[in-house]
């Protein structure tokens, strides 16, 4: 609450002359004039892409490997249950391999509907689920901004040099569930 | 073909093609300098993708502007919303007529003077400029009436008192020069101002030049009194609800607007088509050549002002309808009033054309302007003696 005590009433500045008759538009307009013959600023996208000023910026998301090249998801359901925007489609499968019970057999994105808030990668227990910093994301139709398992995948192939992958370990996670008595296995865990 | 020229009214006829053809290019060229201009003035590009240096944007701008869908939304009056926009066009596109392009020119070069370079010069061109001015409201009044608005509707009202408060000022400062011409035909005015030891009008009547200046920003809608369009107060203005060609020429009408009025400036107050001290620009050279000069001299100084006008639309914040009216009312009308009175006295002592009275007179004027000034403390369009203090919230106070 503002109370009165708070409240400076504050006076006008006294003007000069010149500044009763209007005179300091001209010193306005010099500068503007100025200007004219100042060197652009304006960086000519897409011919020239400027380097981003920040690591972490969040564009496109990538779907991680690991070591030996499978897709690093465990189709949790983190990441889906996460997202704010509801941009995340999962449907999970028996995993072809022993270290874990589950693998995504299809982990689709809505890209056009996606927010780039980074709540999935924030979810992701084994860190599969990133966000890249590519930004110039661009495409024909909706469908095309449907990213699919292959496409995320895909995204990481492209900017593993970029940004390499946060938490690599994933090798040696054993997937058995609750076992009785004790905490569910945290991912690494089995590693560490 | 030459002699068809020769007569008066073909030659107006081609005089009125080439012309209206060079103001449709103008006005297509010159929101394409708005943008560029208003880039660098914010040290940015502006369009560069269409064409060479972006020089086909207007056509790109213009081919849109007619394959958008032309919305007419419900409950509009469609009469007066279709009549709306034709007015502002066409009301642009027949200002230019009565100003005088190229002086009297010879076609033949047989020695005698032909043809007048204009396409019309009636002894009251000036009056006829001005009533173009003046109907130049009804396009901004039913665009906003049409609407059916509210907020097109306010702008139309804004914009309504703005130019009938503006005329006033505009009117006495033409008064002004046509007082110390003798005459409301154009070229004479311009006449008046080359040769013989004459000036041009600016040297003689610096305030009255102001005057007109400050009056044709408001009469054109340009900021700093662009009131009816100010889009953080009002969408987009009286155009709100105006889509495809129909907003085309709302536009088009604007940028004729500014081309005719600051025609109509550098008539009065410019010397017209004439340069000092540059050959073949006087009243006597009547050739082809001498008329294209002049015709291009003309040009050059009308795109001077356009260059102005955006120089000062990119610079200049906008006024609030309570400074623009006290400026217009309590600021320029009386010192246009003086001024006019003062010509009039100048006008039966016989010196309406002695520069020492018209140059004295206007700087005593100005003297007078900065001491009321002093006296009242603020400028007029400040903040004023009746009015409460500001209010500012200081920090809060240890306790």
């Amino acid at each position: 609450m503002i109370r009165d005590e708070d409240i400076l009433n504050v006076d006008e500045p006294e003007l000069t002359a010149s500044e009763r008759l209007y005179f300091p538009i001209l010193v306005g307009m010099r500068t503007t004039f100025r200007h004219i013959f100042k060197k652009k600023i304006t960086v000519q996208y897409p011919e020239v892409q400027r380097t981003l000023r920040v690591e972490n910026y969040r564009g496109v998301h990538r779907l991680n490997r690991d070591a030996d090249g499978r897709v690093a998801c465990v189709a949790c359901f983190m990441c889906e249950t996460a997202c704010p925007a509801h941009c995340i489609h999962i449907v999970a499968g028996e995993s072809p391999w022993e270290d874990r019970e589950k693998y995504p057999a299809q982990f689709d994105i809505d890209e056009l509907r996606c927010i780039y808030c980074g709540m999935c990668e924030e979810a992701c227990p084994v860190d599969a689920i990133e966000l890249t910093p590519e930004y110039d994301l661009v495409g024909r139709t909706r469908e095309e901004m449907i990213f699919d398992k292959e496409k995320l995948l895909e995204v990481f192939d492209r900017t593993n040099g970029v940004k390499p992958r946060k938490n690599p370990k994933i090798t040696g996670y054993v997937a058995t569930g609750r076992r009785n008595g004790s905490e569910p296995p945290r991912p690494g865990a089995a590693t560490s | 073909m030459m002699s068809l020229l020769e007569d008066q009214f073909w030659f107006s006829a081609a005089l009125a093609l080439v012309i209206f053809g060079a103001m449709m290019t103008a006005v297509a060229y010159c929101i394409y300098f708005e943008r560029k201009i208003s880039a660098w003035m914010q040290d940015r590009k502006g369009p560069n993708r269409v064409g060479p240096l972006g020089l086909l944007q207007p056509l790109a701008d213009g081919g849109k502007f007619l394959l958008k869908e032309d919305i007419i939304p419900a409950n509009v009056d469609k009469p007066l919303f279709v009549l709306a926009p034709a007015i502002a066009f066409g009301l642009g596109m027949i200002g230019f007529v009565v100003l005088p392009w190229g002086g009297r020119v010879d076609v033949d070069g047989d020695g005698a003077v032909d043809v007048i370079a204009q396409v019309a010069d009636p002894g009251i061109g000036l009056l006829y400029l001005l009533g173009i001015g003046g109907l130049a409201v009804y396009a901004v009044v039913l665009g906003g009436w049409a609407n059916n608005n509210k907020y097109a509707f306010f702008a139309a009202m804004r914009s309504t008192a703005q130019m009938l408060s503006y005329e006033i000022p505009m009117g006495l400062a033409i008064l002004v020069i046509v007082l110390m011409t003798g005459s409301l035909r154009l070229e004479a005015i311009v006449l008046s101002q080359l040769g013989g030891g004459n000036v041009w009008n600016i040297v003689h009547h610096p305030l009255a030049f102001l005057i007109l200046l400050t009056t044709l920003f408001a009469e054109t809608n340009r900021t700093p009194f662009d009131l009816a369009e100010a889009e953080q107060e009002l969408i987009g203005g009286y155009h709100t609800e105006y889509s495809a060609l129909k907003f085309g020429l709302f536009f088009l009408g604007e940028y004729a607007h500014m081309i005719t009025g600051s025609g109509l400036i550098v008539v009065m107050f410019l010397g017209g088509w004439h340069l000092p001290w540059v050959p073949g620009l006087r009243p006597e050279d009547v050739s082809i050549g001498a008329m294209v000069l002049k015709m291009s001299v003309l040009g050059l100084k009308i795109a001077a002002f356009l260059f102005l006008f955006m120089w000062v639309r990119w610079t200049l914040p906008r006024f609030r309808f309570d400074q623009l009216m006290r400026l217009s009312w309590k600021g320029m009308l009386p010192v246009a009033l003086a001024l006019v009175c003062y010509t009039t006295w100048l006008v039966y002592v016989g010196r309406a054309t002695d520069i020492r009275w018209t140059l004295g007179g206007n700087a005593v004027l100005m003297a007078v302007v900065l001491v009321i000034s002093g006296v009242l403390g603020s400028p007029i369009t400040g903040r004023q003696a009746h009015m409460p203090a500001v209010r500012m919230f200081a920090s809060r106070p240890a306790r």
